[in-house]
């Protein structure tokens, strides 16, 4: 275990890291002028850097702070994807708004890099370091539009928030760490098994899970997300509910199941309390919204509730659930994110609901994308969203929570009102003026017809997705 | 040929699904557009319908077992692609396919925008309506049953009337709710099975009879609003009234249909303890369908309304005859539900001959059409009288068999069930009295038009239908009454296991503990059922008990804390 194989098995990330600081190079030198390019080369280093995740096979590094294995590789794929089309949309988008600057793909790769350290994260120690280069990276992003009042709110406001979430995470990690001694995920399992659980370890788990449901905005730590899904430019939010939502579930996984398997029943109350909550909020809060994006963001709420759900049963079933859960959120997000950067009129952007009036008859293909996604996100068969449903019912109901899953099913049928009220709009209500032509830039029709496509074909290719989830949580529970 | 012999099922199936790929990229004006999509549905429909009458003929109604069997991975670990038709869902996909090609003429002239998005989405629709009924695969057939909400969605949204958005939201929130119960139902049943194979679970699985009157009632959530019994049957005014013409055809013959047929493919083979024990809360909500709702429809100004509340009363007679659990209710069910496919189909066809001409479905809005449009008043006398159950009209067999059934189990039953075919000739005779007899005073009528060639191709057929039903039930039994015989003998044997299971755990000795107290926890007082969640594959000495004359191994599903 010398310093050049832990670097060698961090190969991906050192990657990326390099790429990111060239990037910052390049563009520090030269100017906003070539950041349509860097922007491109960014998103192909993600993929190539996907293609290393891909190939590199299960290691440690670092004395156990990094793991490398199928789990990783599953979420950083699911991260590295999303991010790279993120990166297009954001680059499509500032070149719209005229706005163009080197630092949002450089960022974004930052970001990326803080992720893929997340998701490999073995250690308290490493965790947080990922966590924070995610977080700082992603507050500089969401203020990124520093002329809107809207983003700079949404920036300061997710800073505010979000370095408090992180001190009561750091907290409760000091907890941990003070009453087991140690900082990496096996040994403090070792010592939850020998020596059982107390008090003080129960408040460092409350407090460690207080920081991480921040993180995915799950009730009651949801508020900053629906401002701040407003305020953001509209590929960043694509990117927080894309990317930064997975590789936060998938440190939550990892964080919690892998220390502290001895202690199911102290966690798992929690867990299955913010779970059916946020379900329920999310599914009645954004009913009266107007705007998509705000929407969007009490979906995400919504849906973060039902991924937990297979967190909560605390088996190698329920993490499975869970990563067919967030790959087809990630999925039908990227899409649906799409869309709504699409919703311009003579060059300036418009989100409320009311703008869709009668996209069916101006833009069928677009309407017929965007209903598909939302009528997934319902959770309507044969569309993919009711099998990533069921795929966490199913374990959470073997493990007993039984009312959980009736409570979620109730609340997703309260939700399809609102998803359903959009696919009304778009096809019952008579016309608005319509869109501009297009989805918005280069490659973007692309990314929403793959996306609806999988969304719709889901049913008949099931495997593309469960049985690399299901390798996933094997590797993870071994 | 032998291909298309050996995926006949799948191929009626998705047929209609290539149709709507086939508008979908056909390219040109509006107008062209159009007119292919009409035809393209026309041809795609009859075609499917041919095959089904391939099917028909291809079908052996001497046997219950599964036929046109296919089978398929899906999506792994017991749960696959599983088609097949026995006797009791075959004459359902014969109605679906003889219905369809009635809807698009109905829809000929009177959809005028957007043509092409109507006609795939009832060729989506029919798909997935041929796939509820075929489907033998717990996920496949939720998949089907659950889908069809979005093209229907659509069509009364789109194509609807007035007040439309209100009617389809209700149609859509209404059944979301009861199938997601229903899911959970099938993922508990799936899980404690390890399969999710229809034909396998009504073979060999047995739920403790306590956690089979939750399962029977999560699935009852989703078939009783379907069907729809009293008190959920609001959506259904709303929805036939806003929907067009041919939506409100599928919906009164085909989508209803899928409750009744759900009771006799889930609950009555599965549950079967808890059928037997709410068997009489079944009669009660029938009964209140039958005598509420034909009070209702008494008095609605609404033809559509009316006919609405006439579906849900009839629909009580399906509920009644069902859970009779004897041959005669069953086959009487079956029947019902076939009647009624054709009655209430060629029924709101009629409403939607005149709706045509005059744009009202206002009863006050008529009267003395028999004086401009006879052959149309003789086409509706005979649906209304089918309608009434009148001897020789298929209503008559469909409501008489279920009363005869009722009539063996409990008397009341059968004289309450009767009054529903008084109140029903009642609001239906006075309906047709308003609307078709007396003078033609009304300015606006005066020069209504019979019958076109294109509505007198689609009714008469559909008379015929009425009446060779009434007239020679035979052919539907053919089909039908070997495996309801089957479904019975099944219902039967399930229910003796349970009961044999029952005094099995009563007599295990139990240290400490009374061997009646475990059979009172076990039929589920004080105990929460919820907790029986561990599947045991068990070789308890039940295990070899000779089952339809075959010794089946059985798996049990049961608590493990009570297991010997």
């Amino acid at each position: 275990m010398n310093l050049g194989h832990d670097l060698l098995v961090l190969l991906p990330e050192l990657i990326l890291a390099i790429g990111a600081m060239a990037a910052l190079m390049i563009g520090a030198m030269t100017g906003d002028k070539n950041s349509a390019g860097l922007s491109w080369a960014m998103a192909g280093l993600m993929v190539v850097v996907g293609v290393l995740v891909v190939l590199a096979p299960p290691a440690t590094a670092f004395h156990g702070a990094f793991v490398v294995d199928g789990f990783s590789r599953f979420a950083n794929v699911a991260i590295l994807g999303s991010a790279a089309l993120c990166t297009i949309m954001a680059q499509n988008f500032s070149e719209a708004e005229k706005q163009q600057h080197f630092e949002l793909p450089v960022l974004i790769a930052l970001a990326t890099l803080g992720m893929m350290l997340m998701v490999t994260a073995s250690s308290f120690i490493a965790l947080y370091l990922g966590l924070e280069l995610q977080s700082l990276a992603l507050y500089v992003l969401a203020a990124f539009n520093r002329d809107s009042v809207r983003s700079t709110e949404a920036g300061l406001k997710y800073f505010v928030l979000g370095a408090l979430s992180s001190g009561m995470m750091l907290y409760g990690i000091s907890l941990i760490y003070g009453f087991t001694g140690s900082t990496e995920f096996a040994a403090v399992a070792q010592v939850v098994k020998s020596s059982g659980i107390n008090i003080g370890l129960i408040f460092g788990l409350v407090f460690l899970i207080a920081g991480l449901a921040f993180k995915i905005s799950a009730v009651p730590f949801h508020m900053w997300a629906p401002d701040v899904y407003e305020g953001a430019p509209t590929p960043i939010t694509a990117f927080f509910t894309t990317a930064a939502k997975v590789a936060a579930l998938a440190l939550m996984i990892r964080a919690i199941l892998i220390p502290f398997p001895d202690a199911l029943h102290q966690w798992r109350q929690i867990i299955v309390a913010v779970s059916v909550l946020s379900m329920w909020l999310g599914a009645i809060a954004a009913i009266g919204q107007t705007n998509i994006k705000r929407l969007m963001a009490y979906s995400s709420i919504g849906h973060m509730g039902y991924a937990l759900l297979g967190l909560a049963a605390g088996t190698a079933e329920g993490v499975q659930g869970m990563l067919i859960y967030l790959a087809f959120y990630a999925i039908t997000n990227v899409g649906a994110f799409v869309c709504i950067q699409a919703m311009r009129r003579d060059g300036q952007a418009v989100e409320t609901i009311a703008d869709l009036s009668g996209l069916a008859r101006t833009r069928p293909g677009f309407a017929f994308a965007l209903a598909a996604l939302m009528l997934s996100l319902a959770g309507l068969p044969p569309l993919a969203g009711i099998w990533a449903k069921v795929f966490v019912f199913l374990p959470a109901m073997r493990a007993g929570l039984v009312w959980p899953a009736i409570l979620g099913v109730l609340a997703s049928c309260v939700g399809a009102y609102y998803y359903l009220k959009i696919a009304k709009i778009m096809y019952f209500d008579d016309p608005a003026r319509p869109f501009d032509a297009g989805f918005g830039g280069t490659g973007m029709g692309i990314i929403l017809a793959l996306s609806t496509a999988w969304t719709v074909l889901f049913v008949i290719v099931p495997w593309t997705l469960v049985e690399p989830a299901a390798a996933a949580a094997q590797a993870l529970m071994r | 040929m032998s291909f298309i012999l050996g995926h006949l099922l799948s191929i009626i199936t998705f047929l209609p699904l290539a149709g709507a790929a086939f508008i979908l990229f056909t390219r040109g004006s509006e107008e062209t557009r159009a007119r292919n999509a009409r035809w393209a549905a026309l041809i795609t429909t009859t075609v499917d319908l041919a095959l089904t009458i391939v099917l028909w003929a291809g079908f052996d109604g001497s046997t219950s077992a599964f036929q046109f069997v296919e089978r398929g991975d899906w999506l792994g670990n017991g749960i696959g692609y599983h088609m097949g038709v026995d006797g009791i869902s075959m004459l359902f996909i014969v109605l679906t396919g003889g219905l369809m090609p009635f809807c698009i003429l109905a829809s000929w002239e009177s959809i005028k925008s957007r043509v092409a998005e109507y006609m795939i989405a009832f060729l989506v629709l029919e798909t997935l309506m041929m796939g509820v009924f075929a489907a033998l695969d717990l996920f496949l057939f939720y998949v089907f049953f659950e889908g069809g909400l979005i093209p229907m969605f659509l069509i009364i949204g789109v194509w609807g009337g007035r007040n439309r958005v209100y009617a389809s939201f209700k149609f859509f929130l209404y059944t979301l709710l009861g199938s997601l119960l229903m899911l959970l139902a099938i993922l508990w049943m799936y899980f404690t099975t390890g399969t999710a194979d229809i034909e396998t679970i009504i073979n060999t699985a047995h739920f403790p009879p306590a956690m089979q009157g939750f399962l029977w009632f999560a699935f009852l959530a989703s078939f009783a609003v379907k069907l729809p019994m009293w008190p959920v049957h609001t959506w259904l005014p709303d929805a036939h009234v806003e929907a067009p013409t041919a939506g409100s055809v599928i919906l009164a013959a085909i989508l209803l249909k899928m409750g009744g047929y759900g009771f006799l493919r889930f609950s009555v083979p599965m549950f079967a303890s808890a059928s037997a024990t709410f068997a009489p809360f079944m009669f009660v909500m029938g009964i209140m369908a039958i005598i509420y709702t034909s009070l209702v429809a008494l008095a609605q100004q609404d033809m559509k309304k009316l006919i609405a509340y006439s579906s849900v009363a009839h629909m009580g007679f399906v509920t009644i005859g069902v859970f009779t659990l004897t041959q005669q209710g069953i086959d009487g069910g079956i029947f019902q539900m076939l009647s009624h496919g054709v009655v209430s189909a060629a029924l709101f066809l009629c409403v939607g001959v005149i709706y045509d001409r005059m744009h009202t479905r206002e009863i006050a809005d008529y009267g003395g059409l028999v004086n401009r449009m006879p052959f149309y008043a003789a086409c509706l006398m005979v649906f209304t009288l089918a309608n009434v159950g009148l001897p020789g009209t298929s209503g008559f067999v469909g409501e008489f068999l279920p009363m005869l059934g009722a009539f063996h189990v409990n008397t009341w039953v059968a004289i309450f069930a009767a009054t529903g075919v008084i109140l029903s000739a009642t609001y239906m005779l006075y309906m047709y009295w308003r609307v078709i007899f007396g003078e033609l005073v009304k300015p606006a009528l005066q020069a209504i038009k019979d019958l076109s060639l294109r509505e007198a191709a689609i009714l008469t057929p559909l008379v015929l239908a009425t009446i060779v039903m009434g007239v020679y039930p035979k052919f539907v039994f053919d089909i039908t009454s070997t495996s309801v015989t089957h479904l019975i003998q099944q219902h039967n044997a399930a229910l003796a296991y349970d009961r044999a299971a029952a005094t099995h755990i009563a007599q295990i000795p139990s240290p400490g503990r009374g061997g009646s107290k475990l059979v009172e926890r076990v039929s589920g007082r004080g105990h929460d059922p919820l907790r029986f969640t561990a599947a045991r594959f068990d070789t308890s000495p039940l295990q070899g008990e000779e089952r339809n004359g075959a010794a089946i191994p059985t798996i049990v599903v049961s608590d493990r804390r009570y297991a010997p």
